[in-house]
């Protein structure tokens, strides 16, 4: 291996490790504030690269009617918890957020979709059509179980990964999509070739930790989510109201999830179950950083990428193996120091 | 044996002998066959997740173990099956030996995440290996023969299949019936308690991981002998979420609601493979979406799964007899009264910079009840970890007999004849009363896994249980001993746990707050109760807030407060101290 | 209308099966100080849990001469707010965020008047706004907890133990600061082990005993009450 392939290697392994950072990110941040380990974190990033892929072709994406779909159904379920009266306010809110909101961006959609869009206005509108998904799906799944152990929320997360994965079947086929990368623009640097997705891959990356720092620190709300991952019972006793911190959550993991989508979408071709085991590598840094550490995360992630870069080059056809296999003493190390936390 | 109570399952086996006689589409029996590998997986999956508490995803992969094993060497090297049944179960056991140390020792939620990641790892290793004929597999597996006939259509393996499935089921049901077994239950709860009375908890766990990778195993040799080929698919990480599911739908503590759930779930894809696609219009496999759907709202509307469901509609089966027995259970010869049995000395432990326990020291006599009591926060809970092994000291050491503690697990404590209650009670509420206090026995028998299996170690079992019986007697619950034990009030419960102690045969019982919740007259029994043991030369040591309770009680009093000892001696004494009148009511502002 | 703040009528609260609370009755008067006092596991803290509606309950709660809303996040809009026996600070956030989320359901302007007296009345935060909360000592943790309750502007406020784990000195200041807050308006419904100290600041006493209320009165009359050291230390053996 000379110089060259190496640098190569870890242009490589970063460029995938700033998208894992990412989805790392969600991860840690919805488990900390929900206790909810999310596994269908990668099914939004398989959506967002697949909408942009179809918005790149002119066709009106089959996310929309999904979008629609979902927020019929979270309206039902608010109907039914509404069944034993309600103020009318609790009700116009449930039909705005539920159905007009859906709505409006399925109108918007099918009105941009077959226009010639310059590509970051398509990356935006795949990044809305997404973000409000997370909100229905903690709605639809986990908010009806805020009661219940780690462990049911973990399974649970599984059922809604199996059921996200098989409606991407449902929506986008078997056949597998790219999308245009945001600009075909080339840079070089010394003797290496930067293409401009990876700078964007790179920007994004850095801009939502920047954003997501500023939020947890700065904002009320942030610091409100931070104090329910602290102290859920103190965070209540404060006013801070469990659904508010678990909606917020979701939200941002999904849009974080699409933005990872429509950046890794471009770099290589999307199927309708790829975005698991993106997520999941994601998963193996978050858990390197315990489910609670945001920057252990994200070096973690870059080590992920790089792990994967060299283990491709090296002994490609245990790629897989190797990354997967990494979680298992990681695990162990940290059970050890968790010895005393058995009982949840 | 009670013929009422075998009636459901011998109605269930004659069912099954027939159907294949009977007209039947073939198809039937293929999905039968389908049934009963999954089965034999999920009971597996039932005794871990379900009765154990570790949730695995990666079952699938202990089929791959048994499946490969078998397909390697009747292919390659022509090796009669049934010489690879019993290889090809050794195989998933000895695999699932150092995989299930790793796992069994990660805490929580990490140990899912640690069986989906080497669930999947596994998935791809099967389809690298050249010798596993990578992602093609290996074709051509030879049939089971058996004198000469060969097991080749699907209802020739048929009963072959179901065979295996009855008996595991049948070996499962014994084991959990066991003492072994109620260690395993145990692990539930959090296993503090079971530790309490000397169950060794990493091997409990061990012991569900392994029995459930080695029927893994035992349904992949199966199912490599009934499709004669393999390839890695069926071994990923979504056929062991499959797994979890039919353990989710059939209720994850049942041994029948294996077999019912997966055959819920395999005749519900069998459906939508039929059907979903004239509805949708397409050829590709959707059932992914409704087992996904299934998952999230069994566990929000049924979190215990569909057959307790079931249980209802079934007859009632009446209550097993509690077993008598006319062997005695050996008892420990108690040491004279007045004799020191536990000595504290200069106890500390300190959780950072908080001191909780401040060098203290006192002395439990036999034959003696001794009150440790103090304000909230006081160090009464710590001390009691301190003696019973669950906290380790800071500095100081505890003495049994002259023979240093500290440093010992509980388990290790318990043997010395150690019992105690705890604070937030730990029993397991869906076991029955008398299985809660024979959990507290478990010392006193020795059967192991085989035999508890193999239903052959009755008689010890009856003798633990016959005990079991008669402390229950004792502490006057015994016509409680057939229902669960989360039925019973708080007070109780309570009473419980006093109960199970005793059926360790203790030399020291140390009781924490044994009085709350209990109405007076009930707490006059317990006086009673705790003085008769006091002649019988047990030694007591006692936490507890009533003090009209305790005042009435105890030879002796040690007050705690802060941590720190500040009074101790006789009750009448002790209450007129002025240290102790200002800890309780605060000092004159 | 009675014209009290709270009122409670035949309270029962059940763990499970159990029962642990048997139908209190309670009233308090706007701007008095109410202690509610006796042995561990009377249950006090079910009570103010229960007024808070983190433990669901049986019976009647009227604050204000109407039904307590249903949610705890309601009641503390309402003007209800608890400082837990545990205080259940955010540790690993400073003291600065902890009492700006004691405001979270308050307007900005409302947050930075209150934010003001906060720290004017408790000058040691003021001087540790940076440090993270779990660094503080036991008796700044319990002014954190008190401040951080204030932040949210209460009517009503349930102290749970503020006295416990404190040096006797500690304790001194802390029932000191209790009593200077009635002067604002603040009702304080207060929970206490150490009940010669607490009787000593509050109008109206109620001593709980296994889930019942044993005697109430007026606070001077019940500190003599040989029932009470009985209630403690348990009857002559």
């Amino acid at each position: 291996m000379d110089a060259m392939i190496a640098t190569f290697l870890i242009q490589d392994g970063v460029t995938s490790g700033a998208i894992y950072a990412l989805l790392g990110l969600a991860l840690v941040l919805v488990f900390s504030v929900t206790r909810v380990i999310f596994i269908p974190q990668g099914e939004f990033v398989a959506y967002g690269a697949l909408t942009l892929a179809l918005l790149d072709s002119a066709k009106v994406p089959a996310t929309i009617s999904l979008l629609v779909f979902f927020g019929a159904i979270a309206f039902v379920l608010d109907l039914w918890s509404m069944r034993r009266g309600t103020d009318g306010r609790t009700f116009l809110r449930s039909v705005g957020l539920n159905l007009v909101l859906p709505g409006a961006i399925y109108g918007l959609t099918t009105v941009l979709a077959p226009l010639d869009l310059p590509s970051f206005v398509k990356a935006l509108l795949t990044i809305m059509i997404i973000a409000p998904m997370g909100l229905y799906i903690y709605r639809i799944a986990y908010r009806p179980l805020a009661d219940a152990s780690v462990l049911v929320l973990l399974i649970c997360s599984v059922g809604v990964h199996l059921a996200m994965m098989g409606l991407g079947l449902v929506f986008f086929g078997a056949e597998g999509l790219r999308a245009q990368p945001l600009s075909n623009a080339n840079y070089t640097m010394g003797m290496l070739m930067v293409p401009a997705q990876s700078l964007w891959i790179y920007g994004a990356t850095i801009g939502i930790m920047i954003a997501l720092y500023v939020f947890f620190e700065r904002t009320l709300l942030g610091k409100a989510l931070r104090a329910t991952a602290v102290n859920r019972l103190g965070a209540r006793l404060v006013g801070v109201r469990t659904q508010l911190t678990g909606v917020t959550a979701f939200m941002l993991a999904a849009t974080i999830g699409a933005v990872s989508g429509v950046l890794i979408g471009p770099i290589t071709t999307i199927y309708y179950d790829t975005g698991f085991l993106i997520g999941l590598k994601g998963f193996v840094a978050a858990i390197i950083g315990g489910l609670a550490s945001f920057p252990i995360t994200a070096i973690a992630a870059i080590a992920v990428g790089l792990i994967e870069a060299f283990a491709s080059f090296f002994a490609s056809s245990y790629k897989e193996v190797i990354v997967f296999g990494l979680i298992i003493p990681v695990l162990v190390w940290l059970s050890l120091n968790n010895a005393f936390h058995e009982e949840e | 044996m009670n013929i009422q109570r075998l009636l459901p399952g011998l109605t269930g086996i004659a069912f099954l002998v027939v159907i294949p006689v009977l007209p039947v589409p073939p198809f039937w029996i293929t999905v039968l066959n389908n049934i009963g590998l999954a089965s034999l997986v999920t009971i597996g999956l039932v005794l871990l997740t379900g009765v154990g508490g570790l949730t695995s995803f990666g079952q699938a992969a202990f089929c791959g173990f048994g499946a490969y094993t078998t397909a390697v060497l009747a292919t390659n090297y022509g090796i009669s099956p049934w010489l690879t049944l019993p290889l090809s179960v050794i195989v998933g056991g000895v695999v699932a030996m150092p995989l299930g140390l790793i796992t069994v020792r990660l805490s929580g939620h990490f140990l899912p995440l640690g069986t989906i990641a080497w669930g999947l790892s596994l998935y791809y290793l099967f389809g690298k290996i050249d010798m596993l004929g990578r992602y093609d597999g290996i074709t051509g597996i030879p049939p089971i023969e058996l004198a000469g006939y060969r097991f080749l259509s699907d209802g020739a393996i048929y009963y072959l299949i179901w065979f295996f499935v009855i008996a595991v089921a049948i070996g499962a049901r014994n084991l959990l019936d066991s003492r072994t077994g109620r260690g395993i239950r145990a692990l539930r709860g959090g296993g503090q308690a079971a530790e309490a009375f000397g169950v060794n908890i990493v091997r409990a766990k061990l012991i569900v991981f392994v029995f459930a990778a080695v029927v893994a195993a035992l349904s992949g040799w199966l199912y490599a002998h009934m499709q004669r080929n393999v390839n890695p698919t069926p071994f990923g990480l979504s056929m062991g979420i499959e797994y979890l599911l039919m353990a989710v739908v059939g209720g994850s503590g049942h041994v029948w609601g294996a077999i019912f759930g997966s055959g819920l779930v395999i005749i519900l894809k069998e459906l939508l493979q039929r059907f979903l696609p004239s509805l949708i219009g397409t050829t590709t496999n959707f059932e992914m979406i409704v087992f996904g759907i299934l998952l999230v709202v069994i566990l929000q509307l049924a979190r215990d799964g569909l057959w307790p469901f079931i249980l209802k509609i079934l007859p009632k089966r009446p209550p097993k007899p509690i077993p008598t027995s006319n062997q005695k259970l050996p008892k420990r010869t108690l040491a004279l009264a007045g004799s020191p049995l536990i000595k504290v000395e200069k106890a500390r432990k300190a959780f950072g910079g908080l001191v909780a326990v401040n060098d203290v020291s006192f002395e439990v006599p036999a034959g003696r009840i001794v009150g440790l009591i103090g304000p909230n926060g006081a160090g009464k809970s710590t001390t009691f970890n301190l003696i019973t092994g669950i906290a380790s000291l800071t500095s100081g050491s505890v003495f049994y007999q002259g023979q240093r503690l500290s440093g010992d697990s509980p388990r290790h404590i318990a043997r010395h004849g150690i019992a105690r209650t705890f604070q937030h009670a730990k029993i397991l509420p869906d076991m029955s009363v008398l299985e809660n206090v024979a959990l507290g026995a478990h010392l006193r028998g020795s059967a192991g896994v085989f035999k508890s299996f193999l239903h052959v170690e009755r008689d010890e079992e009856a003798t633990l249980l016959a005990e079991a019986a008669h402390q229950l007697e004792r502490v006057g619950l015994g016509e409680y001993a057939n229902r669960p034990a989360g039925d019973l009030a708080l007070g109780q419960i309570r009473i419980l746990e006093i109960a199970r102690a005793l059926a360790a045969d203790p030399t020291v019982l140390l009781l924490d707050e044994p009085a709350a919740g209990l109405r007076h007259g009930e707490k006059q029994e317990l006086a009673n109760l705790l003085k008769k043991l006091r002649e019988e030369g047990v030694a007591v040591l006692l936490v507890e807030h009533d003090m009209g309770f305790v005042m009435g009680l105890v030879d002796h009093l040690v007050v705690l407060d802060f941590g720190t000892l500040i009074a101790e001696g006789k009750p009448a004494e002790v209450r007129k101290h002025p240290a102790v009148i200002a800890a309780y009511l605060g000092g004159a502002a | 209308m009675t014209g009290n703040l709270l009122e409670l009528s035949d309270l029962h609260v059940s763990y499970g099966r159990a029962e642990v609370l048997h139908g209190i009755s309670l009233s308090m008067k706007p701007g008095s100080i109410v202690t509610v006092i006796g042995a561990n596991g009377a249950g006090k803290s079910t009570l103010l849990n229960s007024i808070m509606g983190i433990v669901p309950s049986k019976g009647t709660i009227l604050y204000n001469g109407a039904s307590v809303p249903r949610s705890v996040e309601e009641r503390v809009a309402s003007g209800l707010c608890l400082v837990p026996e545990k205080r259940e600070l955010f540790a690993t956030m400073s003291v600065e965020d902890n009492i700006e989320l004691g405001g979270f359901l308050r307007s900005t302007s409302e947050r930075a008047e209150t934010r003001e007296d906060v720290y004017t009345r408790f000058p040691r935060l003021a001087e540790r706004r940076k440090q993270l909360a779990g660094t503080l000592s036991g008796g700044e943790r319990q002014m954190l907890a008190l401040a951080r309750a204030l932040m949210s502007r209460p009517r009503l406020l349930l102290l749970d133990e503020p006295s416990l784990g404190l040096a006797p000195k500690i304790v001194i200041d802390i029932l000191n600061i209790v009593s200077e807050l009635r002067k604002t308006g603040v009702s304080i419904l207060l929970v206490e082990q150490n009940a010669r100290a607490a009787l000593e600041i509050a109008d109206e006493g109620y001593l709980v005993e296994l889930g019942e209320v044993k005697l109430s009165g007026p606070a001077s009359e019940l500190a003599t009450n040989p029932a009470l050291m009985e209630s403690y230390l348990g009857t002559h053996a």
